[in-house]
C-alpha cells in the first residue's frame, strides 16, 4: 500500500488539463477530417469471420493442444476450412483433458492430434458416446529415453541402454541424490520411466520436470553448455529440428511386454496418432467432417510447418499457403469428396 | 484464545529461541536413530483408494452433466449469465460487434474513459498515469489482447464485488459467520487454481464463463476479509453513540459503519483486482482470450521476448488499477475527514470532471466512427514522414537478446548457486523432514508450532497434519514443505534487508517500487523459461520463482512498518548518539517488531501460492502433483488431494505465523498495516 500522496495541489491540474484537452480536441477535429470511417468501404480492416454467404459448414470448433505440432495440424486443416470450405475456424486454446471435455459440450469438434488417452477414450467413447474415433492422422508418435547430440558423438556406446550404469555419475545433479538423473517432462503422458528404472535394475532415479517447457530448455542448455542430459522425449516434436537428440535403445517393444505397468521392462511402442471428433459433428454431414477424416499426413510434413511457425515465426495461415504451395497434392486429397476442388 | 494470552504472558526462564533449538535437537536424533522408516512414500504414478475415489466423482459428474436438473437449472444458467455479461463487455471495447468489424469503443474512446474514471476516483497524477499506461499498451502491439483482458478482469472483479461485499459486511456484523467463513476463504485462496480448473469446465464449460468463476474464486477472499475488517474495527463507542440517538442498525450500518469503513472496503477492491489480473495467464489454459493466450502460446515456442512482452502489458494494467484504486482510497479518507467542514475542494474539481466528461464523449464518438481512433494505429504519419508506433517489436527483440546473453555467459555462476544451495541447504532440510518416521516430523512440528505460537496453533497443526497423512501424500507434503520453510527464509531476508533501505528513504522506495509490482504481477510462466536455462529443472528453480513473486511483499509491509515507527523516536535516539546502524537495530527493527511477523506470515502465504509453479520447473513433490492432476484425468484425484494438502500446510504456517505475531504485539506497540 503506498503512503497517502500529502498536500496534492488542487489548483495546479487545471490549465494542465486544459493543455491536454486542447490537444484532444484538436486530434479529434484533425482525425474527423482526414480519417476513414469504421466499417466504410474506404477501410479495410476485416476481423476474421466469413460472411455467411456458404453456410454448408457453418462454425468449426477445433481444440488446439498446447504445443506447436498441434498447432501445425490447426494451420492447415484450419486453412482449408476456412478458404475452401468457407467455415468460420473457432480455435479453442486448451488442454488435452480439457480437450475431450469440450465434445460433451460441443464447444469442440475435433481433436487432430491425440497421444493415446485410454482412459479418456473409455469414458467418452465407450461410455458416454459423446466422441468417436475419427482415424489415424498418418502421424507415428515414438516416446523414449533422448540424449543431447553432443553425448552421443562423445560417449558412441552411451545409445544402448546396458552402458547406462557406466555413465551414471556423469548424469548426477543436485536432485537426483547418489543416482544418475533421468528427467520427465510433461505429466500429460503416462510414463513408464520409474518402473523401468526398477526393472532394468538402471542406477538412475526419476526426476519430474513437471513441463514440456522444462525439457526442451533442459535440452537446449545441456546442448549448448555441453552438460550431460539423460531425459524422456518424443517425436514429432518440432524442437528436434532445431537439436537433433538421440534415442537411447531399450529393449525393443513386443506386443506385451507392457501388459502389467509394474513390470515393463521394454520400450515403449510406437504411437499411432489418431483423431477424435464429436458424434454430434460425425453426424452433422459437415464438408469440414469428410476434410478431418481425409487429413493424414508424415512427422516430416508436420515438422516443416511446425518450423515454419516456431522459428520463422511465420502466423498460421501463412505457414499453411506456404506448405500447400509445395504439396498441391496433399491439399487435393484432404478435400476430396467435400465438393470443392 | 484465552488460553493463547495466558500461556504468552507467563515469564519464561528458557527462552522461546532455545526451546525450538532443543526440539531440533531431539528431532534430528531421532532422525539418525530412525531414518527411513515410516516414511509414508507415495511414487509419482502411485495412488490411494481416496484418489480413486475422486477420480470416479470427476467421471460421474462429467458423465451425467446433461441430465442432473442441478446443472440444467443451476451452472448452466449461471454460465450463460456470466458468458453474456463478458460478450457485452467485450462487444464494448474489444470483440468486433453489432456487424461492425470493430469493437464500439475504440482505443481513443478506451483510453480517455479510463483516464476520465481515474481522474474522478483518484486525482490529476493517476490520471495522467492511466493515459501513458493504456496508450502504451496500444504501442506495445496488445490493444485488442489487453481489452480482451480488461474485459474479463472487469466482469470478475464486479462479480467479485457484488457478492463479495455484502458478505464481507455479514461477516463484519456477525461473529458466527465470520468464524464460519474465514476457513472457507482460507481454502478459496490457497487451493491451487489447477485443482479446480479442469472441474470447473465441467460445470461451466470451456471459456470466458469457466475463467471468470475461476478467477472469481481466487480473487474475491480479500474484498470479504477487508471489508469484514473495516467493519468490525468501527470503535464500539460510536455505535453506542449512534444507538443512543436512536439508530436502527440498519441505519447505524448505513450512516455510521460503512462510512468509517469505507477506506478500507476500497483497499480490499485493490487486492481483489490485483488478484483477478494474476491469474490471467492461467485462465488462458480454459480458453479465457487475452494477454494470457499471447503468454501460453509463445511459451509453446520458448518465444521468451514475446511472453514477456504480453507479461509487462499485464504489470502495466496491474499498476495502473492499483495506482488509480490506491489514490481513491486516499480521497475517500481525506474526503471522510472533510465531509465535516464543508469543503472547497470537491467543489473545486466540479468543473473540471464537467470538461474532462465532454472530452472523453467526444473521444468515444470519434472512436465509435472513425477507424484511426478505433483501431490503434501501427504508424503515424505526418506530412511526408511516416513514424512507427512499434514498440513491442523492440521490447521483444530486446528481451530475447537478454535472455540469451544470460543464458550463456551466467551459467556457470548459476549451476554453481544451484549446486550450493541445493546440496547444502535443501537437501539436508528436507532429508530431515521427510525422511524422518512421519510421527518424529509431526511431533515436532506440532512442539515447534506450541513454543513459537500458542496451544491454539499447534491444535490446528496436529489437525492439519492429520489430514496431510489422510490425503496419502505425507512425504510429498514434508518435501514441498521443506522448499517452502528455504523459500520463506530468503523472503524474510530480503524483506528486511530491502525493506530497511526503502523505508528509511523515500527515494529508494519511488524506484524500487514499480520494479516489486512487476514482481507480484508478471505471470511467473514468463521467467520460468530464463530460470529453467539458469537454474535447471530443480526444485531450486521452484524457490527461485517462489522468492520473486513473495519477496515484493515482504518487503513492501516491512518497509511499511520502518516508516510507521514514531519520528520522534528515531530523532530521540539520533539525539542520544545512535548511529544508522544502532538506530535500524535498537529502535526501528524491535518497534516493527508485528510487522516483521506479518511480513513472515505473507512471506509464506505468497510462496505457497507458487508451488504449483514449482511443480512445473522440477520442483516436484506436491506442485507435480497438482499439475498431473489437470493433466491426467488417473491422477485427477490425486491431484485434488496435493492441493488440500497444500491448504493444509497453508493453515500450519499461517496460524503458527499468526500466533507469533499476535504475541509480538502484545509487547511491542501496535502498528496496522491494512
Amino acid at each position: 500500500m503506498r503512503p497517502p500522496i500529502t498536500g496534492l495541489p488542487r489548483r495546479r491540474p487545471i490549465p494542465r488539463f486544459r493543455i491536454a484537452a486542447a490537444l484532444a480536441v484538436g486530434l479529434a477535429l484533425l482525425t474527423a477530417c482526414s480519417g476513414a470511417k469504421v466499417g466504410g468501404t474506404a477501410g479495410g480492416t476485416v476481423a476474421g469471420g466469413s460472411p455467411a454467404t456458404k453456410t454448408a459448414c457453418g462454425t468449426l470448433s477445433l481444440a488446439d493442444n498446447p504445443w506447436v505440432g498441434y498447432e501445425a495440424d490447426v494451420a492447415v486443416v484450419g486453412y482449408l476450412a476456412h478458404t475452401k470450405l468457407g467455415c468460420n475456424v473457432r480455435v479453442q486454446h486448451i488442454t488435452e483433458q480439457v480437450s475431450w471435455q469440450g465434445f460433451q459440450s460441443g464447444q469442440v469438434q475435433a481433436i487432430l492430434e491425440n497421444w493415446g488417452h485410454q482412459d479418456l477414450k473409455k469414458q467418452y467413447i465407450d461410455t458416454t458416446h459423446v466422441a468417436q474415433d475419427a482415424g489415424p492422422d498418418g502421424l507415428q508418435g515414438v516416446i523414449g529415453w533422448y540424449v543431447p547430440p553432443w553425448m552421443a558423438q562423445k560417449y558412441p556406446d552411451i545409445t544402448n541402454w546396458q552402458n547406462l550404469n557406466k555413465y551414471a555419475a556423469l548424469f548426477k545433479t543436485s536432485e537426483s541424490g547418489s543416482k544418475g538423473q533421468l528427467l520427465d517432462g510433461d505429466p500429460s503422458y503416462v510414463t513408464n520411466d520409474a518402473a523401468l528404472v526398477t526393472n532394468l535394475k538402471l542406477n538412475y532415479k526419476v526426476v519430474e520436470g513437471g513441463s514440456e517447457t522444462a525439457l526442451i530448455q533442459s535440452f537446449r542448455s545441456a546442448q549448448q553448455n555441453k552438460t550431460p542430459l539423460l531425459a524422456y522425449f518424443y517425436s514429432p516434436q518440432w524442437f528436434l529440428n532445431e537439436v537433433p537428440l538421440v534415442k537411447v535403445n531399450l529393449p525393443p517393444y513386443t506386443p506385451g511386454c507392457d501388459a502389467v505397468a509394474a513390470k515393463v521392462a521394454c520400450d515403449y511402442p510406437a504411437y499411432q496418432l489418431d483423431k477424435i471428433v464429436s458424434t454430434s459433428f460425425a453426424n452433422s454431414g459437415s464438408p469440414a467432417y469428410t476434410l478431418i477424416k481425409n487429413f493424414t499426413w508424415t512427422n516430416a510434413d508436420q515438422n516443416t510447418v511446425a518450423k515454419y511457425i516456431a522459428v520463422d515465426k511465420l502466423s498460421d495461415d501463412a505457414a499453411a499457403t506456404k506448405f500447400f504451395a509445395a504439396n498441391p497434392q496433399l491439399e487435393a486429397a484432404w478435400l476430396a469428396g467435400t465438393g470443392v476442388s | 484464545m484465552a488460553a493463547a494470552v495466558s500461556y504468552a504472558t507467563i515469564p519464561r526462564r528458557v527462552g522461546r529461541p532455545t526451546l525450538v533449538a532443543a526440539i531440533v535437537v531431539v528431532w534430528i536424533a531421532l532422525f539418525t536413530v530412525f531414518r527411513g522408516r515410516n516414511t509414508l512414500s507415495l511414487a509419482a504414478s502411485q495412488v490411494t483408494p481416496l484418489h480413486t475415489w475422486l477420480n470416479q466423482l470427476n467421471t460421474s459428474v462429467g458423465t451425467n452433466r446433461d441430465t442432473n436438473p442441478l446443472f440444467v437449472y443451476f451452472f448452466n444458467e449461471i454460465q450463460v449469465g456470466v458468458t453474456r455479461l463478458v460478450t457485452i463487455v467485450q462487444a464494448l471495447i474489444s470483440q468486433p460487434a453489432l456487424g461492425r468489424p470493430l469493437p464500439l469503443i475504440g482505443w481513443l474512446g478506451v483510453v480517455a474513459i479510463a483516464t476520465l474514471v481515474a481522474l474522478a476516483f483518484g486525482n490529476g497524477r493517476v490520471a495522467l498515469l492511466t493515459l501513458v499506461g493504456f496508450v502504451f499498451l496500444g504501442l506495445q502491439g496488445l490493444w485488442q489482447e489487453s481489452m480482451d483482458t480488461l474485459a474479463l478482469t472487469l466482469v470478475a472483479v464486479l462479480l467479485s464485488l457484488a457478492i463479495g461485499i455484502p458478505l464481507g459486511i455479514w461477516a463484519g456484523l456477525s461473529q458466527r459467520f465470520h468464524g464460519l467463513v474465514t476457513p472457507v476463504l482460507d481454502v478459496m485462496q490457497v487451493m491451487p487454481t489447477f485443482v479446480y480448473l479442469a472441474p470447473l469446465t465441467l460445470l461451466f464449460l470451456i471459456g470466458p464463463a469457466a475463467a471468470t468463476i475461476a478467477t472469481l474464486i481466487y480473487a474475491m477472499p480479500p474484498v470479504i476479509r477487508l471489508t469484514a475488517h473495516g467493519i468490525r474495527s468501527v470503535p464500539i463507542e460510536t455505535l453506542e453513540a449512534a444507538e443512543s440517538l436512536g439508530s436502527t442498525r440498519l441505519q447505524a450500518l448505513r450512516k455510521v459503519m460503512l462510512p468509517m469503513a469505507k477506506r478500507t472496503i476500497v483497499i480490499g477492491i485493490n487486492q481483489t483486482i490485483m488478484a483477478a489480473l494474476a491469474m490471467v495467464t492461467i485462465a488462458a489454459l480454459v480458453a479465457a482470450p487475452g494477454l494470457g493466450q499471447t503468454v501460453v502460446q509463445a511459451l509453446e515456442s520458448q518465444d521468451v521476448g514475446t511472453a514477456f512482452n504480453a507479461g509487462l502489458a499485464i504489470v502495466i494494467l496491474a499498476i495502473v488499477m492499483d495506482r488509480v484504486t490506491t489514490a481513491a482510497s486516499v480521497r475517500v479518507e481525506a474526503g471522510y475527514r472533510a465531509a465535516a467542514a464543508p469543503g472547497g475542494a470537491a467543489r473545486a474539481r466540479r468543473p473540471l470532471l464537467a470538461v474532462a466528461s465532454v472530452l472523453a464523449g467526444v473521444a468515444v464518438y470519434v472512436s465509435y466512427t472513425y477507424e484511426v481512433a478505433a483501431q490503434f494505429p501501427s504508424h503515424l504519419t505526418v506530412g511526408a514522414h511516416q513514424f512507427s508506433l512499434d514498440v513491442g517489436s523492440r521490447i521483444i527483440s530486446g528481451t530475447t537478446t537478454a535472455t540469451a546473453w544470460a543464458q550463456r555467459d551466467l551459467h556457470g555462476l548459476t549451476s554453481w548457486i544451484t549446486n550450493t544451495v541445493s546440496y547444502q541447504a535443501l537437501n539436508p532440510l528436507q532429508r530431515l523432514l521427510d525422511d524422518s518416521p512421519w510421527w518424529v516430523s509431526f511431533a515436532a512440528i506440532v512442539a515447534i508450532a506450541l513454543v513459537v505460537g500458542s496451544w491454539r496453533a499447534a491444535a490446528v497443526a496436529a489437525g492439519c497434519l492429520t489430514v496431510i497423512t489422510g490425503t496419502g501424500l505425507w512425504q510429498d507434503s514434508m518435501d514441498t514443505l521443506a522448499a517452502t520453510l528455504l523459500a520463506a527464509l530468503a523472503v524474510l531476508l530480503l524483506g528486511v534487508v530491502v525493506g530497511v533501505w526503502m523505508g528509511r528513504s523515500s527515494r529508494v522506495d519511488g524506484v524500487l517500487r514499480p520494479l516489486l509490482d512487476a514482481g507480484q504481477t508478471m505471470p511467473a510462466f514468463v521467467y520460468l523459461v530464463p530460470f529453467v536455462a539458469l537454474f535447471a529443472a530443480s526444485r531450486f528453480t521452484g524457490v527461485m520463482a517462489a522468492i520473486v513473486y513473495a519477496a515484493p511483499v515482504a518487503i513492501k509491509i516491512v518497509a511499511d512498518g520502518i516508516r510507521g515507527v514514531s519520528p520522534t523516536t528515531v530523532e530521540a535516539a539520533r539525539a542520544a548518539g545512535s548511529n544508522s546502524w544502532q538506530v535500524i537495530t535498537k529502535v526501528q527493527l524491535p518497534m516493527s517488531v508485528r510487522t516483521l511477523a506479518l511480513a513472515a506470515n505473507q512471506g509464506l502465504i505468497y510462496v505457497l501460492a507458487m508451488v504449483v509453479v514449482g511443480g512445473l520447473v522440477g520442483g516436484g513433490a506436491l506442485g507435480f502433483d497438482v499439475v498431473a492432476g489437470f493433466s491426467q484425468i488417473s491422477l485427477f484425484g490425486k491431484g485434488l488431494a496435493a492441493g488440500a494438502a497444500i491448504v493444509m500446510l497453508g493453515i500450519v504456517l499461517d496460524r503458527i505465523t499468526q500466533a507469533a505475531a499476535r504475541r509480538a504485539d502484545a509487547g511491542a506497540h501496535t502498528y496496522q498495516v491494512g
